[in-house]
């Protein structure tokens, strides 16, 4: 029997089960919005909100829902999220909207949030998954921030849009290209092989 | 504008200029899962091309005739999702009785493109665009070939790649993402085709 609050599932969506570096889900919006911190900061911090909402709808109706219809049921729910976020977004900021473009809405087909409402929230109770929410969603946040620092540093020469590598700088522009994306997750996943292969021996 | 270009230039752009996985970003989770093997990639390919270009026009349908008619544009994330979802079963049963031979060619795909974000994608970005029905079907055709040749050209590639002598610790998914990486900045040169 699982404790009422058990903060366990908190931390391990932030480290060990981190859902970018760890579990190797929902990739295409980490590659598409890591280009620059700013728009990595929102795509994280909508992310969050979606996940730990739907995480806490789906445990509240996890008993009434009927097992053979639940992913419907699931999908549902993650896409009435997905679009309150998408419209207090295009409301309140219009230009990271316009930046985010066709990632936020596509947010309800990544396999993370239906992933966390099949796997945690619909066996556990209400204040555990909006636990396991908020984690896995600060996990996802800080990934998406990690890659967007490597990629914005180097490409731009800014941290959050601030120059801090003076202005006879000379950005490596390919960084924030689309390929630059694709190396640096290439890169990370082979440090992260070598520091796994290494603890095991 | 992309609603008042040609249709050539129309599917050149989703082919090739912003080709949905190597620009664009989407479904890359398929992509990566699936390219090991060249026949299964074939597969994977062709069943995309086929539900790209149905479920486009089907959201196309419902966005212009029940969405916007009932003012409920906010809906279209939920209604997109379901229709696709829905059709896919809807298809899946109809090509089983009546194609079997086109059944077994794509096997387990056609259920697993559900989640495929590129086909979610390539409905909204249609209506993000405002492309008429016509347009909006070549555009659909433009999308899933650029993924179906990617897919088996990254298979092809990735079948030599497993038998060269690569750091252990770049096995795998890194050096596949590394060689989309450089496939992508090939197409980077596609960019200053024309303008759109």
């Amino acid at each position: 029997m699982k404790q009422l609050i058990d903060f366990r599932s908190f931390y391990a969506g932030i480290w060990k089960e981190n859902p970018i570096f760890f579990i190797m889900l929902g990739l295409c919006p980490l590659l598409a919005v890591s280009a620059s911190l700013k728009d990595a900061l929102g795509m994280g911090a909508a992310f969050m909100f979606v996940l730990a909402g739907s995480n806490i709808t789906v445990s509240c109706i996890r008993r009434w829902v009927p097992s053979h219809i639940r992913i419907p049921v699931f999908i549902v729910v993650i896409a009435t999220f997905v679009t309150v976020v998408d419209y207090s977004m295009a409301a309140f900021l219009p230009p990271l909207h316009r930046n985010l473009g066709v990632y936020l809405p596509l947010m309800v087909v990544n396999c993370i949030l239906l992933g966390r409402a099949e796997a945690f929230a619909s066996k556990n109770n209400i204040i555990n998954s909006a636990l396991d929410g908020l984690g896995m969603g600060l996990g996802f946040t800080l990934a998406i921030l990690v890659i967007a620092a490597i990629r914005e540093i180097p490409g731009q020469g800014t941290v959050f849009g601030i120059n801090i590598l003076g202005k006879n700088y000379t950005p490596f522009l390919i960084m924030i290209m689309p390929p630059g994306a694709f190396l640096v997750i290439g890169f990370l996943m082979a440090l992260k092989n070598r520091i796994g292969r290494k603890n095991k021996c | 504008m992309l609603n008042q270009s040609n249709i050539g230039l129309i599917f050149l752009s989703a082919f090739l200029v912003n080709n949905i996985l190597l620009i664009r970003f989407l479904g890359l989770c398929s992509f990566i899962g699936i390219s090991t093997h060249l026949r299964s990639s074939v597969g994977m390919g062709m069943a995309v091309v086929f539900v790209t270009v149905m479920a486009c026009s089907i959201s196309w349908a419902v966005y212009d005739y029940l969405l916007i008619p009932f003012h409920l544009e906010y809906l279209r994330t939920a209604a997109f999702i379901l229709t696709i979802a829905s059709f896919v079963q809807f298809e899946e049963i109809i090509i089983r009785k009546k194609v079997p031979a086109l059944y077994k060619a794509f096997g387990i795909y056609l259920p697993l493109i559900t989640t495929n974000c590129a086909i979610l994608a390539s409905a909204f970005l249609g209506i993000d665009y405002k492309l008429s029905f016509i347009q909006n079907l070549v555009f659909a055709f433009g999308i899933s070939f650029g993924y179906c040749f990617i897919i088996i050209l990254f298979a092809s590639i990735r079948e030599r790649v497993d038998s060269a002598p690569i750091p252990a610790s770049f096995r795998g998914v890194p050096i596949a993402f590394i060689l989309t990486g450089l496939m992508s900045l090939a197409f980077m040169g596609f960019k200053g085709l024309f303008r759109l």
